[in-house]
């Protein structure tokens, strides 16, 4: 299952919501807010989502994965709102009977989220400057579809 | 005329200047409602990342504009 947030991510509660005696492997990802991008310093991130689509297609490729990849468990948690640096902005959590499962799965679902999800994040820089990630150079070409 | 309801995201909300509105536009295709709120807005313009819904379902720019239909506009997205 998957939950947009606007509330901080509890990762130890959801580590223990991936309590199994059944799993023998257990594996996560956290997304942190990185200070620099591209070479330019990051103070905060903004993260805006059209929450209803973001958890169709999440639950889409949770399926995805577990179909390639079978599991026992898997969750996924993605913020919303002003993150500050260091602030976990996506957790992924997959508990299977052995290792590679959970290892294969968590990295499909942390990848098909990053491009296929409609959520998106604006950078807000040291120098008062922000922009959206993907966008601002995009526009500026205007490749026509 | 159709009546539909364009819902912005992300720097297309920034450059639209609201989250949502509803317009009154001679529009066939999810392509032709972007075209006007271009036309509305400015600069933003449309490639190849960029993503639309209908009515809370993801579309393709050719599909077919309804009467009272949502029209989400979705510039390429960053999540994780």
């Amino acid at each position: 299952m998957i939950e947009i947030s606007e509330a901080a991510i509890d990762t130890a509660a959801l580590q223990r919501s991936l309590e199994n005696p059944a799993a023998g492997g257990y594996c996560a990802f956290e997304g942190r807010v990185r200070n620099e991008n591209e070479g330019h310093a990051v103070v905060r991130l903004e993260y805006e989502a059209c929450e209803p689509l973001a958890i169709a297609e999440g639950e889409k490729v949770i399926a995805e994965a577990q179909a390639e990849f079978p599991f026992l468990d898997a969750r996924c948690v993605h913020r919303v709102g002003m993150l500050e640096i260091g602030e976990c902005a996506v957790w992924i959590g997959v508990a299977s009977a052995h290792r590679d499962e959970a290892f294969r799965a968590c990295r499909y679902i942390i990848d098909q989220i990053k491009v296929r999800l409609p959520i998106w994040k604006k950078e807000h820089y040291a120098d008062g400057n922000s922009g959206w990630v993907g966008c601002e150079r995009c526009a500026q070409h205007g490749i026509a579809d | 005329m159709k009546t539909v309801t364009v819902r912005y995201f992300a720097m297309f909300r920034e450059h639209a200047g609201v989250g949502e509105e509803t317009l009154r536009l001679a529009a066939e295709t999810a392509r032709d409602v972007f075209e006007a709120t271009r036309d509305r807005h400015g600069s933003t313009e449309l490639n190849g990342h960029c993503k639309v819904a209908i009515n809370d379902r993801m579309a393709d720019w050719d599909s077919p504009v309804s009467d009272g239909d949502t029209v989400l506009l979705f510039p390429p997205v960053a999540g994780g």
